[in-house]
């Protein structure tokens, strides 16, 4: 299973307390640990990633292990810490605005 | 005994008001959604506990949130808990997707409107600002969104689909955004006949359909906006707000930039019903309940001084469809005032002694339940208000 952290809106949407396990199968990368959350998820749709474009939404990154992967390419490989349920995928809100 | 339900949207979470007929005393619900921006919350004339209410966040994006009981619980439609899994399989989560028709089939593609530098500028969905819902089908629904155009759902908000009509009937790429984006903000439905249907855009205008959302067309003969380089140009006019009675569909009232203006003739023509107001800049205009004649406006200084002239409160009344107007003033705080009151932020209930009421960027809700003689605030301290609609409960 994998591990993923959310913002604390949108665990208000998910109707979650804290972080939340995926079932995720294949590679194990943004895209298919994305997917994943927003099958089990649907209320998800189109607050992490654009509905259509699947572009990340320009105010949220996405971090494991210490490292910012908002910039690597979506179907890059993550650390194997994430594959494996040591580390968890976070997605994290930029601090912004007042 | 009657009861009273006024929603109310703000930049930090949506309250619902509640009091019985005598609207004396008041019990506040919320925030819902706190921490968001609720744009806009409106209930269902057909089933007056089904609510919706569009939540929205610079960091999140779009949510369409949706009440069956009056608004004590909410969900987004077409998502669980709340609507189970169907025959056709796991929910689809679309209930906020908003993708604008371009299709072959509408008409040209429509992939630009004109920014505020009068080059073209590629049409992006931001947010919903007003929500419609139908006045005889519960699961119908009408959203006004940014970049300006118009949705409809079916179904009770779980899958939207542009009317394309509107962006497509010519004058699209002659649109612009006015200093708060390009943006539908209101949806008037005619009760009258169900197939007119009257909306506004900043800055494009007002237009109007008579088949039921296929076609459209400005109508906008009357309005003159000195910023522009035609001053009477047939689209391009920053109107805030336009309101009507259901007891006489044609006569229609605006808000607009500078100006308030009247049609008696579905919008065909205008004609400016200003009179002695202090200013004619505000974005607030509704009808009294009762009488078709009686419409209220807040003055405001000018399109660079958002807040009441003088630092004094004031609602204006109108009792002969405009142009004499007289300053409300009871219960509004008459010295260092310095609130808005937004395009959305007005309702009107339907007691026999009328209710007006209108929320502030103060975060202040007032009520007036003698058709605006007398104020008295309702709640002080919520965040800057955004919208105000009522419900008036048997």
């Amino acid at each position: 299973m994998i591990r993923v952290v959310l913002p604390p809106h949108l665990r208000t949407l998910a109707h979650v307390s804290a972080e939340v396990s995926v079932e995720v199968e294949g590679a194990i990368t943004q895209r298919s640990i994305l997917d994943a959350l927003e099958d089990c998820y649907p209320m998800l749709r189109g607050t992490i990633r654009d509905h259509d474009t699947l572009q990340r939404r320009p105010f949220l990154r996405f971090f494991a292990c210490g490292e910012d992967w908002s910039l690597e390419p979506p179907d890059h490989p993550l650390p194997d810490a994430v594959a494996r349920g040591t580390e968890p995928f976070l997605v994290v809100g930029a601090i912004a605005g007042g | 005994m009657s009861q009273v339900r006024v929603l109310v949207g703000t930049r930090k979470g949506a309250f619902v008001l509640t009091s019985d007929g005598k609207r004396e005393h008041w019990a506040v619900s919320g925030p819902h959604f706190g921490g968001w921006e609720i744009y806009h919350l409106k209930g269902s004339p057909a089933d007056p506990n089904r609510l919706y209410a569009s939540q929205c966040s610079g960091w999140f994006g779009q949510i369409i949130q949706r009440s069956d009981d009056g608004g004590k619980t909410w969900m987004q439609p077409g998502t669980p808990p709340g609507e189970p899994q169907t025959a056709q399989g796991p929910p689809k989560g679309d209930s906020n997707k908003f993708v604008y028709n371009t299709s072959p089939e509408n008409g040209k593609p429509l992939t630009t409107h004109q920014w505020y530098d009068g080059t073209q500028h590629p049409w992006e969905f931001k947010r919903v600002w007003h929500l419609e819902p139908s006045l005889t089908d519960p699961d119908t629904v009408y959203a006004g969104v940014e970049d300006a155009a118009l949705f409809r759902s079916k179904n009770g908000g779980q899958s939207w689909e542009e009317m394309p009509g509107l962006r497509g009937h010519g004058t699209g790429p002659r649109w612009q955004p006015g200093a708060g984006g390009m943006c539908l903000h209101t949806i008037v439905l005619d009760a009258s006949n169900p197939k007119r249907m009257f909306i506004a855009i900043s800055a494009a205008g007002a237009f109007r359909t008579d088949d039921g959302g296929e076609t459209w067309r400005p109508i906008n003969r009357g309005l003159k906006s000195p910023f522009l380089p035609d001053p009477t140009a047939e689209v391009g006019h920053c109107v805030h707000r336009i309101a009507m009675h259901r007891s006489r569909p044609g006569v229609l009232f605006m808000q607009k930039h500078w100006d308030v203006m009247r049609s008696d003739d579905n919008g065909d023509s205008w004609r400016e019903v200003s009179g002695n107001l202090p200013t004619d800049f505000g974005f607030v205009i509704d009808v009294h309940a009762q009488d078709p004649e009686t419409i209220f406006v807040v003055p405001i200084k000018s399109d660079s001084e958002h807040y009441p002239p003088d630092g004094k409160l004031s609602v204006y009344r109108s009792r002969t469809g405009g142009n004499e107007w007289e300053a409300l003033t009871k219960g509004l705080p008459q010295h260092d005032c310095y609130v808005n009151v937004l395009r959305d932020a007005m309702a009107v209930d339907s007691l026999d002694s009328c209710g007006v009421y209108f929320g502030t960027t103060g975060g202040q809700v007032y009520a007036s339940r003698d058709a605006g003689n007398s104020w008295a605030p309702i709640v002080r301290d919520l965040p800057a208000v955004l919208s105000v609609e009522v419900q008036t409960l048997p």
